[in-house]
């Protein structure tokens, strides 16, 4: 009978650990660093029928302040649905009641789920649920999204449909009266020990001005490191799988008489880029990815965003800017949607702007590798440091265009920056790390098929398609030469770049299609031949310097731009966001090249 | 005897009552929603690394509130 349900809740309730634990991983979220922005669709079976649920952003109120909890409020009042479950904090009951006796007197099917029971148990306090639904005249039941506790019985509650929905037959109330009526409620159905937060060890280190930044950078690097000397063995293992099945598939075409010309397009074009892209792409993202999962729910984003909101304000933005950047660290599309959690509109404006400063998941292993090349005998540690340094050169320039486009933007007054800190959470570890493993191992195979493959058809034509005696990538490549050696790049760099709109996977793949033009990418190079290569086509430190700052500050992607304008509204917008990283770029590599002679 | 002072000024580690909130009805609305009501029990923990924004106890929640919100908050200490 139930067929869709909608998840509401203050932020940090467990509201998405529910949805996780209700869908399996039969979902599909974009939602990263720990924020639901939007509304995340999955699906529950129970006892053979087929359940929508739909997972919000949290929000304090129905009086939203931001962009997502707009999106949350909207779903929450207007979207047709069977059942609202209300999740809220054991730990915290008054505040989520205040937005439950709000959402009741809107909607009559409601449910109220008070999660995180057992840490609420740890601290003394005791909730008389039957007390409490008479009080609310809804059901409401005790849960642990984390450990399982009482999900079985939600899930039989919803699904027998056994409650008694009800219009809350007061009516409408000011805030203030909703306020006091829940404090009310609260004194009456909580007893036992309510210890406010203490400060602990960790939240003391890390808003330390001494501690706290060596502790973050450290961290920082560590997973940096990790990464690196973790993707080398899969890597490895990757292309020489890919180099095997190419040499079948090739055989296979053979065998079947394929013609040459289509049978190379096919293999050399579509199966050796899309396979260069997994095998090197894949690895990396593999391994940061779940370990910074681990960061996040943790807990450690929100005291990053909290101790570098004063500089952000400087800038003309606000701290929850970092949560939207670490969010660009995946994927620079998700990073600019993030920016719906920012409520001043011209703070989120600049968020979204600059976002692409952040090294998406298509340019990390490109600066992976890159660092590797660098630094071929020092090992991973001199590969992290140099990656880690881009990424504060990164920040740096993040903050210096902030401030410089808040000059230029008029004047607003700042908006009410509020930023909850959760309690630190021991993270289920291998849950984990194992969702956030199938996560990025899918993300990085669509995207190989969706950018890789048809990027790899269409280089492989221009590779292969004569005019006047060259190929048309060479013809690219050497026009583009002399502008792209002015800025310490080459013609196939540049080309790289510009061919590489659809997707930053597919830059590297085109570089070294240009500089192996008529062999081809089916037999993967390792990082020593790739060195190898570069270096006979006129590679310097240089060259590498500069590539892997223009990695960095150049045009968004295709998908990015495009969700640029559709979170600014305006075209004018998503061409500032192209024109501002490449500015940046093209002024860098243009100074280190002139310093470095 | 307590007197009401700025919540901007409250020390670290001393429990207060909030006895006001800003003018602006979009600010105070916002501040109850979050636990700052007049009658809650508040207290500061502790600053970020650069003195701004600081973090404090409400309703057994931790929120971060810039100088230029709590300058506009008093509290009574207790």
């Amino acid at each position: 009978m139930t067929d869709k349900i909608i998840l509401a809740g203050n932020p940090n309730v467990g509201k998405t650990t529910l949805f996780n634990r209700l869908t399996g991983l039969r979902h599909h979220t974009g939602n990263w660093a720990g924020k639901t922005v939007g509304s995340a669709i999955g699906y529950m079976d129970f006892q053979g029928r087929k359940t929508m649920i739909v997972d919000t952003p949290g929000t304090y109120s129905l009086k939203p302040s931001s962009a997502d909890e707009e999106a949350a409020r909207d779903s929450i009042c207007y979207e047709n649905c069977d059942a609202i479950i209300i999740v809220c904090d054991g730990c915290c009951l008054e505040r989520g009641l205040y937005l439950a006796l709000q959402i009741s007197e809107r909607r009559s099917n409601t449910v109220l789920c008070v999660n995180l029971m057992d840490e609420a148990e740890k601290k003394g306090i005791h909730i008389d649920f039957t007390m409490l639904s008479e009080e609310l005249g809804f059901p409401a039941l005790a849960l642990s999204a984390s450990t399982g506790a009482g999900v079985d019985e939600l899930v039989e509650l919803i699904e027998r449909n056994s409650y008694e929905s009800s219009i809350y037959k007061k009516p409408a109330k000011s805030s203030m009266e909703l306020k006091a009526l829940s404090g009310e409620i609260c004194a009456k159905v909580i007893s036992g020990n309510s210890a406010e937060r203490k400060v602990g060890t960790a939240d003391y280190l890390l808003s330390h001005k001494i501690f706290a930044w060596p502790i973050m950078l450290l961290l920082l690097l560590a997973i940096l490191w990790l990464s690196i000397k973790g993707a080398n063995y899969p890597s490895l293992l990757l292309s020489k799988l890919f180099s095997f099945l190419g040499t079948h598939f090739h055989a296979f075409l053979i065998y079947i008489k394929m013609p040459q010309m289509l049978c190379s397009a096919l293999v050399d074009g579509i199966y050796g880029t899309t396979a260069w892209v997994v095998s090197v792409m894949l690895p990396p993202m593999a391994i940061f990815f779940p370990l910074f999962t681990l960061l996040e729910d943790l807990g450690l984003l929100p005291r990053i965003a909290f101790n570098m909101d004063g500089v952000f304000k400087k800038c003309g933005s606000c701290g929850r800017q970092a949560l939207c950047m670490c969010m660009g660290l995946g994927c620079n599309a998700v990073g600019v949607t993030g920016c719906r959690i920012i409520s001043g509109h011209k703070e989120r404006l600049l968020s979204i702007l600059t976002n692409s400063f952040m090294p998406c998941n298509g340019r990390f292993p490109t600066l992976f590798l890159l660092a590797a090349l660098l630094f071929p005998d020092s090992g991973s540690l001199g590969s992290s440091l140099f990656v880690m340094t881009l990424l504060m050169l990164s920040v740096i320039l993040t903050f210096i265009s902030s401030l410089l486009l808040s000059l230029i933007f008029p004047k607003e007054t700042a908006a009410t920056f509020s930023l909850e800190l959760p309690p630190y959470r021991k993270p289920r570890i291998c849950e984990t790390l194992m969702r956030s493993l199938l996560d990025r191992t899918l993300h990085v195979l669509i995207r190989a098929i969706k950018a890789a493959a048809p990027a790899g058809l269409v280089i492989w034509l221009f590779a292969n398609i004569n005019i006047n005696g060259s190929n048309i990538l060479s013809y690219l490549q050497g026009t583009l030469e002399p502008l792209g050696t002015f800025f310490g790049l080459d013609g196939a760099i540049l080309l790289g770049f510009i061919l590489g709109l659809p997707a930053n996977e597919i830059v590297l793949p085109i570089v070294l299609m240009c500089y192996l033009s008529g062999t081809s990418l089916a037999e993967i190079p390792s990082v020593s031949e790739i060195l190898v290569v570069f270096s006979k086509m006129g590679w310097t430190p240089l060259t590498i310097i500069c590539t892997a700052v223009f990695t960095l500050f150049h045009w968004p992607c295709a998908t990015t731009l495009s969700t640029i304008k559709k979170e600014s509204g305006k075209l004018s917008y998503a061409l500032a966001a192209a024109a501002l990283p490449t500015a940046w770029g093209l002024l860098i590599c243009l100074v280190i090249r002139l310093l470095w002679n | 005897m307590s007197s009401a002072i700025k919540l901007s000024d409250l020390p670290i580690g001393v429990d207060a009552v909030i006895c006001s909130l800003p003018e602006d009805e979009n600010c105070a609305s916002r501040l109850t929603e979050l636990g700052f009501f007049p009658g809650a029990r508040i207290s500061r923990l502790f600053n970020a690394v650069f003195g701004d924004p600081c973090a404090y106890s409400v309703q057994n929640a931790v929120i971060a509130l810039r100088r230029s919100e709590t300058e506009r908050i008093t509290v009574n200490t207790l």
